[in-house]
């Protein structure tokens, strides 16, 4: 790979490529209507007769309904109708049913529970949006508060507050199976074995609110036509259809979508939370209805950018180069699911973002509190591990003691190089940025790497391999769900397993436990059930039994390096700097073999700073260090999951069943080869 | 309920309507005398979306009582151009100065006011005038880079502004 393909190479036969845009200023096509103030949102459509709907709303975080007398709004002045649960047609939903996943998890108007602040309860409409605000005033509702929970780590806690009936541990289950997203690329804990240093830390960021200066909503008319129009701010239209087809129990024929103006979404106006309400209230009252957030309900209600944690351990030889990382992720999904789901997948399939690390374990939820439910914004699932990861970096170059913009370089992606999802690196950038960046800030790099490129040094041996060690299944996926069945007892296994502990809220990420539990755990060799022939060996060759079938059964523990010498036996531990300051943990190695340049002749495997000695034992039980490996965990699975993908959406192998063959016929999907393009290796295959 | 008859001109134009008690200018204008121009954007004075000119002073409509406006001259964001457009509006145009366009309204308002009052403001007057108003995606750089350009126009210079 020696040169720089482009996009518009790869679709060269489906577009008119001929750029004369690129260069010189243009104008909006829509910016006269700007200037103007002609350009019509969704509220910029008058109607005769129009209707205002407003919401009853729990005051609470997570409360009981004892009883609702809705009586005295319904015969305030002005109110033309009430409604309630029992006036939605379909009154559960989760948004992501429109493509069959996840379960209905969400109720447009809450029957007994609410499970956030502000959740709605009613929606009444009225004459005027004063006359609808005065009569939901007068809601009688007796509420019974019950115990909360807003922190991600405290919802994982056993007896922690169940946020979410629909998933009952408080963590999304993937293909009803399994609580988390995993990631396994080579082998973490032989990287923590081989690494001159452990480096950790925890980063975190809050919910964001996009707050668009036109606060959501929509408005529905019936038409002559037995059809309903509406007019909406969605970023989603034909999303926000779907949804209100299915709430209303509408054939999506009766409803007549406008959209298409938004003022301001940045992912906040995907949801379909107005639609279906104010269509359902057209219905119910034969009239034009609006329902709109004022701004305190656009902050408090609106759904936001979801809090992410992050916990990484990166285990880094002595020259810089980062060997190993892991990751443990925490979305808050807040009380419902929307779209954190697909955060999560969106997320994973990102790691370790763009560098080139040979080991690499991600273990990420995707968690319910009773906070306000999140959905997408500006690169979700992307942005705040980029962010936890872009820190650690400094974290990292602080404890090697290297130049933060050399390290970038030294471990950034080359083309050609192996991603943790098993997909080729092509069109990598970043050495160019940084080069770019630290010349424009006048800051100084050293002239090897100012000579580096992306495009050298990437792409032959062991960079462009899967690490032997790499556990896969015959499909090239790895191995079966690790951290037990569900909930109730899915955590259980703690997440690495060894011990019983999950993380606290209150405590720094203390990956594992003390070193009595790791070594049993993490050395006992995988039980595999009768029929399983274990899976990995040494050369990362799978070898199935019986007819090819995975290995993974019921009661297997999940194998991870099952040749392999588990990792952070006792012995062997590095010490993990507690309190997470930058470590530059027991000196590495030996007598340091002369700092041979890290810059990538990339050809030979990295061998790893010369063989860490096994450091001695930390010296008491207290002192913080990592637990065991994350496949040790001895939650036996529950349930036979014959071919179970824990994790990575990402398809088969790279070489294996690439789909060449051109079917004129079938539907194009996004990375599948056609004729006449060039190879095409960054896409994602799906399934 | 009693409804409140107003009178006042409407970008030049005699306008009546009749308004609820406690009815903000902002509704009025949109819903009773259907123009659009003005945007809801908080309702509490906080964004800017709402700028009107009342006697040619910056005004947020939605924190007006209808009633106030009596026998009063409002310009609304749609009554700034006159047959040809405003050239703080061609300024806009030019500078990318509106991506979804739900604030540029209340900017370009503000900035008339602005500009009416004082023609030839330098950058920090201008992002004085306009620090009542929330932009959420184009970024403020632009709009000042607009309002300054138009500003260099308007007395007749070209000082000022042009292409970033």
């Amino acid at each position: 790979m020696t040169s720089i393909e482009f996009r518009k190479d790869l679709f060269a036969d489906e577009r008119d490529d001929d750029l004369n845009e690129i260069g010189k200023p243009t104008r909006r096509q829509d910016i006269l209507g700007h200037v103007t103030g002609r350009t019509r949102f969704y509220d910029d459509h008058l109607f005769e007769g129009l209707l205002h709907m407003r919401a009853v709303r729990c005051p609470h975080h997570h409360a009981r309904i004892r009883s609702m007398d809705l009586s005295a709004v319904e015969s305030a002045p002005g109110v033309v109708r009430v409604l309630t649960a029992r006036d939605v047609p379909v009154n559960l939903n989760t948004l992501l049913s429109l493509m069959d996943f996840g379960k209905d998890d969400e109720e447009v108007l809450s029957t007994s529970v609410c499970r956030f602040r502000g959740e709605a309860v009613a929606a009444v409409i009225a004459e005027s949006e004063a006359a609808a605000r005065a009569a939901v005033a007068l809601a009688r509702i007796e509420w019974e508060p019950l115990p909360h929970v807003l922190d991600v780590y405290a919802a994982l806690e056993p007896d922690a507050p169940q946020v979410n009936p629909a998933y009952p541990g408080n963590a999304f289950e993937y293909h009803d199976r399994y609580d988390h997203q995993k990631l396994r690329f080579g082998d973490f804990d032989k990287a923590v074995r081989e690494a001159a240093h452990l480096v950790e830390g925890r980063y975190g960021i809050s919910p964001i609110e996009q707050a668009p200066v036109e606060t959501c909503g929509a408005i529905a008319a019936p038409e002559t036509s037995e059809r309903y129009v509406c007019h909406t701010s969605t970023q989603g239209l034909f999303f926000s259809l779907g949804t209100a087809a299915k709430i209303t129990g509408l054939p999506s024929s009766r409803l007549h979508f406008i959209g298409g103006t938004v003022g301001g979404g940045f992912g906040g106006k995907v949801d379909s939370m107005h639609e279906p309400l104010a269509v359902l209230g057209a219905m119910k009252t034969g009239r034009p209805v609006k329902y709109m957030w004022d701004r305190e309900e656009e902050m408090q209600v609106g759904a936001p950018r979801g809090g992410e944690t992050w916990e990484i351990t990166d285990a880094v030889a002595a020259d810089g180069r980062i060997l190993g990382r892991r990751f443990r992720g925490f979305f808050d999904s807040g009380a419902y699911t929307r779209l954190s789901s697909y955060a999560v997948i969106k997320s994973v399939g990102h790691l370790p973002g763009p560098y080139t690390i040979p080991n690499v374990s991600a273990d990420v939820y995707c968690v319910f509190t009773h906070r306000t439910p999140a959905t997408a914004m500006r690169g979700f699932g992307i942005t705040g591990v980029d962010f936890a990861m872009e820190c650690h970096m400094d974290k990292v170059a602080e404890a090697v003691g290297l130049d933060p913009v050399e390290l970038r370089i030294l471990n950034a992606y080359r083309d050609g190089d192996m991603k943790a999802h098993r997909r080729l690196a092509k069109n990598c950038a970043l050495v160019e940025s940084c080069q770019v960046a630290a010349a424009k800030a006048g800051w100084p790099i050293s002239a090897e790497a100012a000579s580096q490129s992306s495009m050298l040094g990437g792409g032959e041996g062991w960079r462009a391999d899967i690490p032997a060690l790499t556990a896969t299944d015959a499909d090239g996926r790895i191995g079966a769900r690790l951290g037990g069945a569900t909930p109730a007892g899915g955590f259980g296994g703690g997440f690495d397993g060894a011990s019983a502990s999950r993380p606290s809220s209150s405590a720094a990420p203390t990956p594992g436990s003390g070193p009595a539990a790791a070594p049993g755990a993490a050395s006992a060799p995988p039980p595999y059930p009768s029929g399983g022939t274990p899976a990995y060996t040494a050369g990362g060759t799978p070898a199935y039994a019986a007819g090819g079938t995975p290995a993974y059964a019921a009661g297997g523990t999940p194998a991870y390096a099952a040749g392999g010498t588990p990792a952070y036996a006792s012995s062997g531990t590095p010490a993990y700097p507690s309190g997470g300051a930058p470590s530059s943990a027991p000196a590495s190695p030996a007598g340091g073999s002369p700092r041979h340049s890290p810059w990538p002749s990339f050809a030979t495997p990295p061998e790893a700073s010369p063989s860490r000695a096994p450091a001695p034992p930390p010296a008491s039980a207290a002192t913080e260090r990592p637990g065991p490996p994350p496949g040790a965990h001895p939650t036996p699975a529950t349930g036979a999951t014959p071919d179970a993908p824990a994790a990575n959406p990402s398809g088969a192998a790279p070489g294996a069943s690439s789909p060449d063959v051109h079917r004129p016929d079938a539907p194009f999907t996004r990375g599948v080869r056609r004729p006449g393009a060039r190879p095409f290796t960054s896409g994602t295959r799906r399934r | 309920m009693t409804k409140t008859p107003v009178q006042f001109r409407l970008n030049g134009m005699a306008a009546a309507t009749f308004a609820d008690p406690g009815a903000n200018l902002l509704d009025v204008m949109r819903r009773g005398l259907g123009d659009l121009s003005a945007k809801y954007g908080c309702g509490q004075g906080t964004c800017g979306a709402c700028t009107v000119l009342i006697d040619g002073r910056p005004r947020l409509a939605c924190l007006t009582l209808a009633e106030e406006v009596e026998g009063r001259d409002v310009q609304s964001p749609g009554g700034i151009a006159g047959e040809a457009l405003h050239p703080l509006q061609e300024a806009f145009m030019e500078h990318f100065a509106a991506q979804c366009g739900y604030c540029t309204p209340g900017m370009i308002a503000a900035a008339k006011a602005l500009l009416d009052r004082n023609p030839r403001p330098d950058r920090d007057e201008v992002i004085e005038a306009l620090s009542g108003n929330i932009c959420r995606c184009t970024g403020y750089e632009p709009i000042v880079e607009a309002v300054l350009t138009a500003a260099a126009r308007l007395s007749g210079s070209n000082v000022a502004g042009g292409w970033r």
